[in-house]
């Protein structure tokens, strides 16, 4: 739906760039600093699991639905995972009304990349009838206010609204499924963190703004699991890396990936963790 | 038309299913100057996999309100031809390609000159003529050479290629095969005289230290790669000047 076509003066990037070299940014954050986060779940009682996260001033939600339908043809004894993004101007000037465009696309696709990867949820167990009958699992995420690093706060959304997702019990009866009142928890089995670092001039930075993304000549996401591992990367921006600048930014989103892990079970509880998850 | 998993991706002997080693690239041709209408363009095979890109620009801006003061606007364009796959895919524009087209616009344009041509459009049309794992790596390939051959000015080429992962086994090039039911993709494009890096995505899980031992086993690949470009750029113009 938007193409971020709106530029920073160039005076700002200079006064940016200015900050950086002295090793410090404009908000007083140190580089490999994360912004205050706040993640609420279970906001929307309609929705099956659902989530809201602030990272500063950016604040994304994000809802999980669950209908009843067919399996794909090559993986016939899985549920069916469908990630949805929606950059609407309701969170910036910056994203225009339409058809969902490239970033928005962007968005949905490297999230379910990771989740998939990560096999954070078991879509094994979201079979109703093998081969033909199974949960398919929408999660649907609107960014609600841009101020930059809108992939971190979209992957800590569908994360949180994922655990907060409660699957109803079914009975089959000669081919007739009737779901019941009874709910169990969705079988989430790995989590998943994103971290985005971007490069202004030769600077990394953890958790870009919305100002220092619109300076910055490129950004790269790494998706982070509680082992350390990378499970999701993705490079975006018309800028480049150096392969140690790569290596360096992996670090940091490794790094930045343990007290957010901590936040999201902090949230949860341990008790509603997933099994792997507790153990970690 | 559906593939069937195969038994075992990697042999005893660490031979993949098509012979290769797992540091060994398929057999790759570039060949530059390939269309009349085009300013630039190029077509690239990549094992099975059949690329061509075309180059137009600098050139009006259309719709004119898109211009930029400062420097060209930069488009791009990657479409997966009907008949390219096993099943045939709706001419409509899918999630992935518009995704890809985004991916590769911002693996070439770090290696173009875009302030050189304010109020400009340079646009790479790529088409996948045919598809078997590692096309936006062949697309990227491709649409450098187009780029060059258009006489854009241009910082480097950008070469490109996967890395995947069969079990624990980090292996260059993957085939559609591999890249189906192999462990991960790893699709990286580098400006190779520069050093730099323009595209990185991944799935499929990695440990830290792969995420080095992937680039370092990519950039080999793509110097080799980056001499078959210029070889392929050089040959059109020494043929020109031959003919003359």
């Amino acid at each position: 739906m938007s193409e971020e076509r709106i530029y920073l003066p160039s005076i700002k990037r200079d006064v940016i760039l200015a900050s950086l070299a002295k090793g410090e940014r404009l908000d007083g954050r140190k580089f490999d600093q994360y912004r205050e986060i706040r993640l609420e779940k279970g906001i929307v009682g309609k929705a099956e699991g659902s989530a809201r996260v602030y990272i500063g001033s950016t604040q994304v939600i994000a809802g999980v639905k669950l209908s009843i339908g067919n399996p794909f043809p090559d993986t016939p004894n899985e549920g069916v995972q469908i990630v949805n993004a929606e950059l609407s101007p309701l969170a910036s000037p910056l994203f225009e009304w339409g058809p969902p465009g490239e970033e928005d696309i962007e968005l949905a696709r490297v999230i379910d990349r990771g989740l998939r990867s990560a096999r954070t949820v078991d879509l094994s167990k979201l079979v109703i009838i093998p081969g033909t009958k199974v949960w398919t699992l929408y999660i649907d995420i609107y960014p609600l206010d841009h101020d930059g690093n809108i992939i971190d706060a979209a992957g800590l959304a569908a994360l949180l609204a994922l655990l907060d997702t409660k699957v109803p019990k079914t009975t089959v009866d000669s081919g007739k499924i009737t779901v019941l009142e009874e709910k169990e928890p969705l079988p989430v089995t790995n989590l998943v963190i994103y971290v985005t670092v971007a490069k202004i001039d030769e600077y990394l930075i953890l958790d870009p703004t919305l100002e220092e993304e619109l300076a910055a000549d490129a950004k790269i996401t790494f998706g982070v699991t509680e082992k350390g591992e990378i499970c999701a990367i993705q490079k975006s921006g018309e800028g480049s890396f150096k392969p140690e600048e790569v290596l360096k930014a992996r670090d940091l989103a490794i790094n930045a990936s343990k007290q957010l892990f901590e936040a999201v079970k902090k949230t949860v509880g341990l008790a509603d963790m997933p099994q792997q998850a507790q153990q970690a | 038309m559906k593939k069937t998993p195969p038994e075992r991706l990697i042999d005893e002997n660490g031979r993949r299913i098509d012979g290769r080693l797992p540091d060994e690239m398929r057999p790759l041709r570039i060949e530059a100057g390939v269309l009349k209408n085009a300013d630039g363009s190029a077509y690239v095979e990549l094992g099975n996999n059949k690329v061509i890109a075309a180059a137009y620009g600098p050139r009006e801006v259309v719709p004119r309100h898109e211009a930029l003061p400062d420097r060209a606007v930069f488009r791009c364009r990657y479409t997966m031809l009907p008949f390219s796959v096993d099943e045939r895919k709706s001419p409509q524009p899918s999630r992935r390609e518009v995704e890809l087209s985004k991916v590769i616009r911002e693996a070439l344009a770090p290696a173009i000159f875009l302030q050189e041509y304010p109020r400009t459009a340079i646009e790479v049309y790529i088409n996948i003529i045919q598809a078997d794992g590692g096309t936006r790596t062949a697309s990227i390939i491709a649409g450098a050479v187009a780029l060059a051959d258009a006489g854009i000015s241009m910082r480097d080429l950008v070469a490109a290629i996967a890395v995947g992962k069969i079990g624990d086994i980090l292996v260059l090039d993957i085939n559609g095969l591999e890249d189906q039911f192999g462990d991960g993709d790893m699709p990286i494009a580098m400006m190779p005289s520069r050093g730099e890096i323009t595209l990185l995505q991944a799935d499929g899980v990695y440990t830290p230290q792969q995420i080095e031992e992937a680039i370092k086993l990519a950039q080999k690949a793509i110097q080799k790669i980056y001499a078959e470009q210029v070889r392929a750029l050089k040959s059109k113009y020494e043929a020109i000047k031959e003919s003359e």
